[in-house]
């Protein structure tokens, strides 16, 4: 079972959907336990990242999420979900990510419109096993007014926006998406399929 | 390149698409989920369904349009139409709908798109604003263009954004129907007094329209019913021409399969 983390932030029903129409089972849990017996997991986030960062430590989500990490559990977090995987962001720079990847959250500068609303190309900068079905050029709907500065070298694809910026980040056993899969139609719906259908011992590489 | 985007508006009363003039002359056209299918099919960047349903019903229908077309369509839209409550406006999202526009509620109580804005994020805040030339600017006119408010359209516009609202949809109630291109002085303005994107609606009646709009405004958007329902114009064809004359659109995907 797909476990899609519910810390009360964010359109969920229609993660759960993108899902189903995929042909993957995909629930909500809105407590830590319910990961324990999750084969993947979905770190969903929309508005501001103070609010999210909260939300999610104040239910207990974040030693959950570190354990699923260590256990070798595919991980992806969408827009706020994905900023959430670096250390913090300059929206809230009291409330802490996870710390899964180095770096912080800016805002976006030098553009006329903030927040980007809209459909954008990505350019794939880097391979990931659940990015086979995204070409480079694809076009994914994001919806953010702050984008990640990864320290390392993790950017798997870019989107222009007043320059580049980060719009996929990932490694092992984890991805994060800074536009939304669900609401990215047909493009959308490939790679929460590649996500969805990731052996779970593969992608963690080192669980074995 | 962001894309312009496209999007068709659904008119809907009780759960079926209804064409017509907007209050008047209204015809049943079908359902609104496999209206909407067909736009996705034709490249539709986003839809915006208007509830215009008037009876006791209306919560529970719009709420259970927006799970429907939840269920099987994997773009952005919006739901509208006599939204009077952030509760209400709540249950609309819950259902999966990604954004809700205010318009006349918010008018009266402009603590309404703070409110929808702190529970949900300014990102399913959209601020609908029906906008009537008055002299040498626009005024803001209510329940369905009937009423004038005096309210100026580009001080209520940055007024609601400074309250929360994440998108602006900008409907000329002069050009509704009249098939003379969109108002883009009205656009141009408003597009330029705030840093939201803005979606202008009202008048396109060609490919041409979209054309002029992207090229002499700095609207985000374009918003039409009647040119994608009857008018001949497919969201497709539009495209072409919009990528024809240099404009970034989001191009035709690869099907799902």
């Amino acid at each position: 079972m797909i476990a899609i983390v519910d810390y009360g932030v964010g359109n969920l029903a229609s993660v759960r959907k993108a899902f189903a129409a995929v042909g993957a089972r995909a629930e909500l849990v809105d407590a830590p336990a319910g990961l324990g017996d999750a084969t993947a997991v979905v770190l969903p986030g929309v508005g501001n990242f103070g609010h999210c960062s909260r939300e999610f430590h104040r239910r207990g989500f974040a030693p959950a999420l570190r354990e699923a990490r260590e256990r070798g559990v595919p991980i992806l977090g969408i827009c706020v979900g994905m900023q959430l995987l670096f250390d913090g962001s300059e929206e809230d720079a009291g409330e802490p990510g996870l710390g899964f990847y180095r770096g912080s959250v800016t805002k976006l500068s030098g553009v006329p419109r903030v927040p980007q609303i809209g459909w954008n190309a990505v350019r794939r900068t880097g391979d990931h096993p659940w990015l086979r079905d995204v070409a480079d050029g694809d076009h994914f709907y994001f919806v953010h007014s702050y984008a990640a500065q990864p320290v390392d070298d993790v950017v798997r694809g870019t989107v222009d926006y007043g320059g580049d910026r980060a719009a996929i980040v990932g490694s092992d056993g984890l991805l994060g998406v800074q536009f939304h899969p669900e609401k990215s139609g047909a493009n959308g719906l490939r790679l929460l399929r590649a996500f969805a259908t990731a052996d779970a011992r593969v992608a963690a590489g080192r669980g074995r | 390149m962001l894309a312009k985007r496209i999007i068709p508006c659904l008119d809907v009363r009780d759960g079926r698409v209804v064409k017509g003039t907007r209050f008047e002359d209204l015809r049943d056209a079908g359902d609104p989920v496999e209206l909407a299918t067909r736009y996705d099919r034709e490249g539709a960047d986003e839809l915006v369904f208007l509830d215009i349903t008037a009876s006791a019903e209306r919560r529970r229908t719009v709420v259970d349009l927006a799970a429907r077309v939840a269920d099987v369509l994997f773009i952005p839209f919006t739901v509208g139409g006599g939204i009077s409550s952030a509760e209400l406006a709540g249950e609309i999202l819950r259902g999966g709908a990604d954004k809700v526009a205010v318009n006349s509620a918010a008018v009266r109580d402009p603590g309404l798109i703070s409110e929808i804005a702190r529970r949900h994020g300014s990102q399913a805040t959209v601020l609908s604003i029906d906008a009537k030339r008055e002299g040498d600017a626009w005024t803001v006119v209510v329940d369905g263009g009937r009423t004038p408010t005096g309210r100026d359209v580009v001080a209520w516009a940055t007024d609601a954004v400074a309250r929360g609202a994440g998108e602006v949809l900008l409907n000329s109630i002069d050009r509704d129907g009249t098939k003379l291109g969109f108002d883009l002085e009205l656009t141009a303005a408003v597009a330029d007094a705030v840093t939201v994107p803005v979606i202008a609606s009202g008048g396109a009646a060609s490919a041409q329209d979209y054309v002029e709009l992207f090229r002499r405004t700095h609207a985000d958007a374009g918003l039409a019913a009647s040119i994608f329902h009857y008018g001949g114009l497919s969201v497709g064809d539009l495209k072409d021409a919009l990528t024809a004359s240099g404009i970034a659109v989001r191009p035709p995907e690869r099907a799902f399969a």
